[in-house]
């Protein structure tokens, strides 16, 4: 996993709940199927939130890495 | 318009959305900007997840959606105080017509004003912010609304 090439970075920390969501769900609108969003949030809401979005979307979560007070999304646009 | 169902997500004979679960029903009643905002949230949060959202504003609120006073500054509940309002601000939320054009972007949401406090502030659909869908009366919102209703 910690191969997999990002095709596109959204840094959302400090971003109030609903934004880090928001951003991912606009860049992948506008990406490829196949991409790989990378998303940095500090919301705690993120946490819960971008996993059931991109379960409920059909997307896939290929990795959800906790940082130093923020976390880092990796998301792959399956369709 | 009195499409009982809207137009966006595909629905079951039972009028559940094929992909969320039923209509998030809102009976939007208050007029401070943290109520609207997060009405707004929720707003956001049920057509992320597939859910058709119907917004029905009454009273206040729907006075916060006067084209002319959607922007100004609505204040807090009381229940806020200083500090609350302080907190508030401090985290730069973006403003409540702005998720809720989100909302809107993202799925199937709907906002009527409801047609006797149209009637209480004397104004017309052209007073209106263009979020606004329609006016309907009560009735044409719980012919939409498919579940329980939430009142904020």
């Amino acid at each position: 996993m910690a191969t997999t090439e990002v095709t596109r970075s959204i840094d959302a920390r400090g971003m109030p709940c609903p934004g880090p969501l928001m951003s991912l769900i606009g860049a992948i609108r506008e990406s490829q199927v196949g991409d790989v969003i990378e998303v940095l949030s500090s919301d705690e809401g993120s946490k819960t939130d971008i996993p059931a979005w991109v379960a409920k979307a059909g997307h896939e979560l290929a990795e959800i890495e906790p940082d130093d007070g923020f976390s880092r999304f990796i998301v792959k646009k399956a369709r | 318009m009195l499409g009982v169902y809207g137009t966006g997500a595909s629905r079951d004979e039972g009028g559940r959305t094929m992909d969320g679960e039923g209509t998030f029903s809102v009976a939007l009643f208050s007029g401070t900007d943290d109520k609207l905002h997060a009405a707004a949230v929720l707003a956001v949060g049920a057509a992320a997840m597939g859910r058709k959202v119907e917004i029905f504003l009454q009273y206040w609120a729907l006075d916060a959606f006067r084209a002319d006073r959607v922007m100004k500054d609505h204040g807090v509940a009381p229940e806020a105080g200083e500090e609350g309002l302080a907190a508030m601000l401090a985290q730069g939320k973006p403003h409540w017509s702005e998720l809720l054009r989100q909302a809107k972007d993202l799925g199937d949401v709907q906002i009527h004003a409801c047609g006797d406090s149209m009637e209480m502030f004397h104004i017309t659909k052209d007073d209106l912010d263009p979020l606004v869908d329609g006016i309907w009366g009560v009735a044409s919102f719980f012919m939409a609304a498919d579940g329980p209703v939430t009142f904020i």
